[in-house]
């Protein structure tokens, strides 16, 4: 319930939102536990594997407990903190992990099937019979033990990811932060102060403190007024730093659209990556709980929750409330609480010597060893230093001391040092480079603590940023010591429960002790200890305590798990941001792909590009009939395609022949100039890296193309090739891929079709020629080459005139029987001339398999040629490029048997590598690998094809299946 | 004999412009690589001045008049807006005309839309004018430049489409958030 | 993990290809043993320390880079332009 007076929320705004489908009303600046626990709600959720009532036990991003489904049209996301989610008007909250209502929930039974659920229970139990697991038992318990419910439907929502730099990251906005952020920004340091909640303060938001002899809420306003007012200084609330990474990288969830209905454009959720030259974390502590009796019922919480929400929330928790601590620093919440009006049964102290001064009961050396009530907390009973207590009380506030939050420093490995004074671990110096802990995060808990070494780490950070922290007079603040005595866990005859959210309790870690799991990890592995969403933020240290006490170890013998990026939970939408959909690849568009477009052409992926596929005409009911028809207009008339995809780079200087003769197996320096030449690549290792035509445009510039596929790992070979082993040679290349649209024109009918555009007509242009042309006053390159068999050229045109030189091409084609054709008949028109692709050369083939080890010249080095020469890439025992013939249809992936013998991977003869019905030949035809198969056209072999159901004979042939003189090229 | 119409990547884009920020194509009309050899460079500075220009260091571009050159590699520069005087056998030139499509983001919130789509920071203190960059948009290649309160970006031609979404998409996004 | 480009600056790790050991720089003649082309294309040391290895910032300048830095402590020692080297030339 509200208390009036009391909080930083919006009084005047109220927020309406629902829970489990009834309306509740709060105001701005609640969190939704903050709004639950105003509107009276204690049981806020089921526990993992027992189902028990929970209530909220934290007000941070460390909850275990109140995890909620928030629902949006078509959308639901799990596992939502209610301690971080804001509430907004029109919010849909659920409770998760329940099978009927909340309140009744039918899993429960599993409570009472406790003694048997202890850990390493699904290990035991479920192991036979074996067949039952997939079917029965893990459905069974995937159901029961776990978390909230995706939607089924894909996010569709926006998320957003983006990059920082600066030279100082402040790493929380408590005492610790600000008191950094404006030690460096007056000193003039680029500074981003980065703040889980969506409201700076930190702990000072909650504490009800004096600083400067005014309330801390003035100080910290007035040093956000001044940062806010400084161009050096970036504000980012909503933002957790979920890791530390090398050279100063930090990666950062903000939530940007969650606090609010969801919006078209607006990011759900930003993941940023900041690079920062240095770091201060200032993340301050979490308070961890007590392991005593039956710890876990709604109305249990931790002591800084229930101050929390009392002074900034204006929320009361109880209406009698009982703290039991085992520090000094704890009793504060039993003062403000009496202040604010709200009555506090006792103060429970552990210590037998603790002081007792405040207006209530006090018992020292106390112990809870039993707490009542189904849905929520009634009465707790215990014993003290003057005997047995039993309390009636409907909220506990506990505090078992604090923990640094110290996970960032360990994310590079660093293993965080036991302090025996704090009783808790502390951040070891130097565990992330450039990164430093101040405050309660390096275990300075007073206020005083945290402005001081707040401001330390920055005057440090920047001496070592080349700069000068002007001075500054430290504020002045509480300076209590921190005391405590260590106490873990209370020992009763119930359960006490030290992961909430995973349903762990001390019994569970001594068991594992006892059953030998005495390592650190190999205990979290058996229990699932720190496994749930919170990953044991807030009982980790309790754990290992016991662990340390059960194997008779101290606490840093027994060491820590290894804290792991991220701090807490991403989803993956945000770290997938930039790379859904479109946004996962560029998409590039040839000049012709509007004119293709309108055509109807469906258009295919061929790496970025967009390439068409075929150009259906009207009554054609088939792609197949399409193809047919345009690789008839290559073989009879004429055919234009686009093949602008293909690499082209520009390669000149005085070393540019020798360089082409090194990365090439055979010789370009004998080219003859405006000649085309035919050039193999391979890789050092001897395999063929791309093939392709070189063209000759002068004494000392040449020309390349590469094949579409391999155009970007070509020019990465170039260069490396180049900087390597050239790198003073007289040599420039450059990629001129973009610069140039490039059209095929193929068939008896190419040299006519030229001609209508050319403004001189062509002289005497032979097979592999390439020379200067104009088409309308625009200068271009023609060139002699043909990827179909067919007399063919290339014409090349800067990109701009592209789109207008297509449809000029094809509107003239068509008037003389021929028109456009797609990448289908390409593939076509290649596959009868036996020419390859990228679906030949794929990387395991060598000159030699491809027949083409006459190409690497013996008068010359060349990459790739020595290992080309290797044993293993040479002789019978290779598969070798061979063409199939068939009357029926069959696929590639296929694979090759010799007649009579077992289909078998051992006895495999080969594959097909592509395959098309060929409309010239009638038949169907491939191109495949045949272990010796050059030696062994004629031969039928079997086909087998698992995939397609095909099972037929092929006959081996030359892969050259049309015009294999070459007459038609060189007409 | 055909009438060939040039036509840019982004023919017939509009500009857009949200909080006080405006993406918009640019036509930059001629480009022409330049690829000094060996020891050229003095040469090329020499063919260069009736332009008023000089082989520009790593990182940074200069312009004079309509003419600009930006660095966009070792050993290589772009000539923007002028023809390219003749540099004889002094370096290796291409003609890049087209190869590239132009953006020009201008206004408050160039640095802020850049974070969305490029690691480099973008901010003047960082990449003031006269600075250049080989970095990369999204997953495309591309030249950076920086000139007063706005920030050009060339991308490959034929990824120009993808260019302008990626950046429309960013500039969108930020401006829901200043309605947030 | 970000790399310092000679030329370009410090950039994003994401803007660079990994090739792989800096043993690719030293390309055995061409009638070395094929001992020699084994131990050049396959054979690595694969060191917890101290390594040099090749990346191309792809997505920037294009160099070649050669790279030393700690694989435990992931300390980037140096980062210099392959074509820059003494000797570089073959
Ligand atoms: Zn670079």
């Amino acid at each position: 319930m509200r208390i009036a007076g009391k909080g930083l929320i919006d009084r005047d705004t109220q927020v309406s939102f629902r829970f489990n489908g009834t309306s509740y009303v709060g105001h701005r600046g609640d969190t939704l536990a903050s709004a639950l626990l105003a509107n009276g709600l204690r049981v806020v959720g089921r526990s993992f594997k027992y189902h028990r009532p929970r209530g909220v036990l934290t007000a941070g991003s460390e909850e275990p407990n109140a995890l909620v489904e928030i629902m949006e049209e078509g959308q639901q996301t799990p596992n939502t903190r209610a301690t971080v989610q804001e509430i907004f008007d029109g919010l849909e909250a659920r409770s998760q992990n329940h099978l009927g209502s909340l309140r009744w929930d039918l899993w429960s039974l599993n409570d009472l099937a406790a003694p048997f659920l202890s850990a390493g229970f699904y290990y035991k139990t479920f192991m036979w019979p074996r067949a039952f697991w997939e079917k029965l038992y893990e459905p069974a318990i995937r159901r029961a033990a776990g978390l909230g419910n995706l939607s089924p439907n894909a996010d569709t929502a926006p998320y957003e990811k983006a990059w920082a730099s600066c030279d100082l990251l402040v790493i929380g906005s408590g005492p610790t932060g600000l008191m950094a952020a404006l030690t460096s920004a007056r000193a003039g340091a680029d500074v981003i102060l980065a703040e889980e909640d969506f409201r700076m303060g930190g702990a000072l938001l909650s504490a009800d403190q004096v600083i400067d002899g005014q309330p801390a809420l003035v100080w910290v306003e007035a040093a956000l007024a001044e940062l806010d007012s400084l161009p050096n200084v970036r504000l980012m609330t909503r933002t957790t730093v979920t890791g530390a990474y090398d050279s100063g990288v930090f990666g950062a969830l903000e939530r940007v659209g969650l606090h609010r209905a969801p919006d078209a454009h607006l990011p759900r959720e930003c993941f940023w990556r900041i690079t920062a030259r240095r770091a201060i974390l200032a993340s301050g502590a979490m308070e961890r709980p007590i392991a005593f009796p039956l710890n876990d019922r709604p109305g249990i919480m931790m002591a800084s929750a229930v101050q929390s929400y009392l002074n900034r929330f204006g929320v009361a928790t109880g209406r009698r409330v009982t703290l039991y601590a085992n520090n000094d620093a704890a009793r504060v919440t039993a003062r403000q609480l009496m202040a604010a009006g709200v009555r506090v049964a006792a103060i429970l102290d552990s210590r037998p010597d603790a002081s007792a001064v405040e207006d209530c009961p006090v018992y020292l050396g106390a112990e809870v060893l039993e707490t009542h009530g189904r849905h929520g907390l009634r009465a707790i009973q215990g014993r003290h230093t003057g005997g047995e207590f039993r309390l009636d009380t409907d909220c506990l506030a506990m505090s078992g001391g604090w923990n640094p939050t110290l996970h960032l420093t360990c994310h590079m490995n660093g293993r965080p040092k036991w302090s025996a004074d704090l009783a808790a671990f502390v951040p070891s110096d130097g565990a992330v480079p450039g990164l430093v802990a101040a405050g309660a995060a390096n275990g300075s808990f007073s206020t005083h603590g945290a402005l001081s070494t707040g401001h330390a780490a920055a005057v440090q950070a920047m001496a070592d940023l080349g700069l000068t922290a002007p001075d500054l007079a430290l504020p002045t603040a509480e300076d209590a010591p921190y005391r405590l005595t260590p106490l873990w866990s209370v020992k009763g005859k119930h359960r006490a429960w030290l992961d909430f959210a995973n349903d762990v309790t001390t019994k569970d870690i001594t068991q594992a002790a006892q059953e030998g799991y005495t390592s650190v990890e190999h205990m979290k592995r058996y229990t699932t200890q720190g496994m749930a969403p919170d990953q044991g933020k807030n009982s980790n240290v309790a754990a290992l305590a016991l662990l340390a006490d059960a194997t008779g170890r101290g606490i840093p013998e027994t060491g820590t798990t290894t804290f792991r990026p991220p701090f807490t939970p991403i989803s993956i939408a945000a770290l997938g941001a930039g790379g859904r959909g479109k946004t996962f690849a560029p998409q590039r568009f040839m000049t012709s792909d509007q004119a293709s477009r309108d055509r109807g052409a469906p258009m295919i992926e061929a790496g970025l590009w967009y390439r068409p596929s075929y150009f259906p005409k009207h009554g054609e009911t088939h792609w197949r009939d399409s193809c047919n028809r345009e690789v008839s207009y290559v073989r009879n008339a004429v055919g234009v395609a686009d093949v602008s995809t293909l690499g082209k780079i520009d390669i000149q200087g005085r070393d540019a022949a020798r360089f082409l003769d090194l990365v090439y197996t055979n010789t370009f320096s004998t080219l003859p100039l405006n000649r085309v030449r035919y050039g193999l690549m391979l890789r050092e290792d001897g395999l063929v890296l791309d093939d392709g035509t070189t063209a000759r445009l002068g004494e000392n510039h040449y020309l390349m193309t590469t094949t579409t596929a391999a155009a970007g790992l070509v020019m990465r070979h170039l260069d490396f090739v180049h900087q390597t082993h050239a790198a003073d040679w007289d040599l420039r290349f450059i990629s001129v891929t973009e610069t140039w649209a490039q059209f095929a024109i193929a068939g008896p009918k190419a040299r006519a079709l030229l001609n209508s555009v050319l403004d001189q007509p062509l002289g005497d242009f032979p097979f592999m020629a390439v020379g200067p042309v104009t088409v309308g006053g625009v200068k271009a390159r023609l060139f002699r080459i043909s990827f179909s068999g067919e007399q063919g050229y290339e014409i090349a045109v800067p990109t701009r005139y592209g789109e207008a030189l297509f449809r000029d091409l094809v509107a003239r084609a068509e008037t003389m029987g021929g028109g456009p054709y797609g990448m289908e008949a390409l593939n076509v028109l290649r596959l009868e001339k036996g020419f390859i692709t990228h679906a030949e050369i794929h990387g395991r083939t060598g000159a030699f398999d491809i027949g083409m080890d006459k190409m690497v010249s013996a008068k010359k080095d060349c990459i790739g040629k020595r290992m080309a020469m290797r044993e293993g890439l040479n002789g019978p025992e290779r598969e070798q490029l061979v063409g199939l013939r068939c009357k029926t249809e069959f696929g590639s992936g296929a694979h090759l048997f010799t007649q009579g013998t077992r289909v078998h991977r051992e006895t495999g003869q080969g594959y097909v590598t592509s395959m098309c019905y060929s409309p010239t030949l009638g038949e169907w035809i491939g191109l495949a690998f045949v272990k010796n198969g050059r030696a062994r056209h004629g031969e039928d072999l079997r086909l087998v094809d698992h995939m397609r159901n095909t099972d037929c004979l092929v006959t081996v042939c030359n892969p050259v299946f049309f015009d294999p003189e070459g007459g038609k090229l060189r007409a | 004999m055909p009438e060939l119409i040039a036509k840019t990547a982004l023919d017939g884009q509009g500009a857009l412009t949200l909080i006080g920020t405006t993406l918009a194509p640019v036509d930059l009309g001629i480009i022409t690589s330049i690829a000094p050899f060996a020891g050229q460079v003095k040469a090329i500075d020499t063919a260069l001045k009736p332009l008023g220009l000089s082989f520009p260091p790593p990182n940074t571009t200069a312009a004079s008049g309509a003419a600009r050159l930006v660095w966009t590699g070792p050993d290589q520069a772009l000539l923007i807006g002028a023809d390219a005087p003749d540099l004889g056998t002094a370096a290796a030139t291409t003609d890049q005309s087209g190869g590239w499509s132009a953006l020009r983001l201008s206004g408050a919130r160039v640095a802020d839309v850049m974070a969305r789509l490029c690691p480099l920071d973008f901010r003047p203190s960082a990449f003031a004018p006269g600075q250049a960059a080989r970095a990369q948009l999204g997953h495309m290649n591309a030249v950076f430049w920086a000139e007063k309160d706005a920030l050009m970006i060339l991308t490959f031609r034929s990824m120009a489409q993808t260019a302008w979404d990626e950046c429309a998409h960013a500039l969108t996004a930020l401006a829901a958030r200043a309605g947030a | 993990m970000r790399l310092t480009c000679p030329l370009c600056g410090p950039r994003d790790r994401r803007e660079f290809y990994y090739y792989g050991a800096e043993d690719y720089l030293h390309r055995p003649a061409p009638d070395a043993p094929i001992e020699a082309w084994d131990d050049h294309l396959h054979l690595r040391t694969n060191l917890a320390g101290v390594i040099k290895d090749l990346w191309y910032h792809e997505g920037g300048c294009a160099s070649w880079l050669l790279v030393t830095r700690n694989t435990i402590t992931h300390e980037v020692l140096s980062v210099e332009r392959v074509a820059d080297r003494k000797g570089a030339s073959a």
